[in-house]
């Protein structure tokens, strides 16, 4: 028996796969969520091995959602159109499928995503976190306790490696996100973030001076009165970045 | 500088009777000279006609070309040769008939000269007015061509600004009838109705012409029909639109794509329910409608006004001619668009 639970902002939307579902005995739905946040309550809670979700959803996206989550289930993601979206599932052979879509087509998800072994399923849902999606961008989507806090990228004075882990830096404290260093050093915008050290990107906006540290190395010196250490490389990124 | 277009019948008469002065000139002053009036009248309309000839001939062989300092040597070669050739003739003519008049042939020989210098200059403000008339005629042209490309561009682009459907809310809408088509078929087939009016809608339209706020109205409540399906659990709308304001004019299918963007950012801002409402009054001679959604400001990262916005910016520039009929505000958790439409007297 696999455990289901369907995430779309839309109910009409979810009843179609409530009604697809009804045909295969051997999945039972265990819950809805009309948002992401429901969805990481509903999934952390009830530990389903399948969820069916939604790109475009309220607060946080699909994408986001899964991101957050310590142990993401199996993902069939049901979307209306999303041009970016699909790139990605295609580069990564995840199943989605475009509303509207027929009871076939649907069955065939479902074929495919039992035939796939525990091992695949698992890797899945870590490739997705490795999707760069146009939010990211602008918010970085983080986990506090049992809480979501959305953290505008703006507001972030700078981000620190830590084991396989992010420090986020910000004014309210740090938060921990599990993503790469070179994630972040593709996805946010290069003329404003910069990596100067193997564990280190700085907001350039928080940047006030940059000092000799010994004969060659510098460190730079945030607003909220943090020094970090520059690599050399980081240094002459920084350097050229900044026209210097 | 315009040139009436004269037909070209009018032109050749203007042309013929430019010459019939010349000829009267040059006969008075054959007859002043000591001629009498028979040899006067066939010398100068010998004369005449043949340079009336050669001024047509430099004309014609001009207007096959595009006038230009190469073309300007060429003509003043073309129009020397031609005069030189016009004297040959006219001697060659005027000593047949009137070889026989006493002292003419010597008044022929010894004025061949001037005629010469006559009949050049003639040609020579032929060539130039023909060089002047093409050239103005080529600029009036291009110029027309160049306004032409630029009004098929504007018109191209307001049809696209205008047709720019969201492909989610079309996709999303048809699997929304998908659904409703198993649990309630009376409901799936009036959402058809109206997703099909909604789209008729859209296709129908002059880009150009204004509508009623009312007609408007009535396209936009189609869109928020089909939402309400959609989203109904979550989506309220309200409408706050005096009679007086409904007959105020607009250009048609503005309001659905800042509604669309007032929805969008409202329910994927906030979990709970939402209500947009729409708000249109007179002002200063401008209808203003201000629509307004609520936002998380905590949450809101979003950056800009997103692409729909920037459309209706777009063809509100390329119809008033001004960039300052769209605005945004944000005041505690609400965000307001406000579209100023000028009223013409």
């Amino acid at each position: 028996m696999t455990s289901v639970i369907l995430i779309d902002d839309e109910p009409l939307a979810r009843s179609i796969v409530r009604e697809y579902l009804n045909h295969h005995s051997d999945f039972r739905i265990i819950g809805e969520c009309g948002d992401g946040f429901e969805g990481v309550k509903e999934i952390s809670q009830k530990k389903p091995d399948l969820i069916f979700l939604d790109i475009q959803m309220p607060k946080i996206n699909g994408f986001e959602m899964l991101e957050i989550l310590e142990n993401p289930p199996g993902v069939i993601f049901t979307t209306a159109f999303d041009e970016y979206a699909m790139q990605a599932f295609e580069r990564h052979a995840i199943d989605y499928l475009l509303k509207p879509f027929s009871k076939e087509r649907f069955d065939k998800a479902l074929s495919k995503w039992k035939s796939m072994t525990t091992a695949e399923k698992e890797s899945t849902s870590s490739l997705i976190s490795s999707i760069s999606q146009p939010e990211e961008r602008h918010r970085i989507v983080v986990k506090k306790g049992s809480n979501l806090v959305i953290v505008p990228v703006h507001s972030i004075f700078y981000l620190e490696a830590f084991d396989d882990y992010i420090k986020v830096h910000t004014r309210d404290g740090f938060y921990l996100k599990k993503q790469t260093m070179s994630h972040y050093e593709k996805t946010l915008d290069p003329s404003q973030f910069i990596r100067i050290h193997r564990s280190f990107i700085i907001n350039l906006q928080e940047l006030t001076r940059i000092e000799p540290m010994t004969k060659d190395t510098h460190v730079a010196l945030l607003k909220s009165g943090v020094r970090v250490q520059l690599s050399q490389a980081g240094y002459a990124r920084l350097k050229e970045v900044l026209g210097i | 500088m315009s040139i009436p277009s004269l037909p070209y019948s009018r032109i050749l008469l203007a042309y013929a009777g430019w010459w019939v002065i010349w000829f009267i000139e040059l006969s008075v002053v054959l007859v002043q000279y000591g001629f009498d009036w028979n040899t006067a009248l066939v010398d100068a309309l010998v004369t005449q006609s043949v340079f009336a000839l050669a001024g047509y001939t430099i004309n014609s062989s001009m207007h096959a070309y595009q006038p230009s300092g190469k073309h300007a040597l060429y003509v003043l070669g073309w129009s020397i040769a031609l005069a030189a050739l016009c004297v040959v003739v006219q001697r060659a003519m005027l000593n047949q008939f009137l070889g026989d008049v006493p002292s003419y042939a010597s008044f022929l020989n010894s004025s061949l000269w001037i005629r010469g210098a006559f009949g050049w200059l003639m040609i020579m403000l032929i060539a130039v007015l023909t060089w002047f008339w093409v050239y103005v005629k080529d600029r009036q042209e291009s110029e027309q061509r160049k306004n032409e490309a630029i009004r098929l561009t504007r018109e191209a682009e307001l049809t696209n600004l205008r047709q720019q459907l969201q492909p989610h809310f079309l996709f999303n809408s048809l699997n929304s009838i998908s659904a409703l088509v198993m649990v309630k078929p009376e409901q799936a087939r009036t959402m058809v109705q109206q997703l099909s009016d909604f789209l008729r809608g859209t296709i129908r339209k002059d880009d150009k012409a204004l509508v009623s706020l009312e007609e408007e109205l009535h396209h936009l409540q189609l869109y928020l029909d089909i939402e309400k399906v959609r989203f109904g659990h979550r989506l309220i709308t309200v409408i706050e639109c005096s009679p007086e304001v409904n007959q105020l004019k607009l250009p048609s299918l503005i309001l659905q794509p800042v509604v669309e963007n007032a929805i969008k950012f409202g329910l994927y801002d906030t979990t709970g329910t939402i209500t947009i409402t729409l708000r249109g009054e007179l002002d200063n001679n401008m209808l203003k409608v201000e629509v307004t959604n609520p936002f998380d400001e905590s949450t809101a990262a979003r950056t800009g006004t997103g692409f729909g916005l920037a459309s209706v910016q777009r063809r509100l520039d390329l119809l008033f001619m001004r960039n300052d009929l769209l605005g945004t505000s944000k005041n505690s958790g609400t965000f307001v668009t406000t579209l100023r439409i000028p009223q013409s007297a």
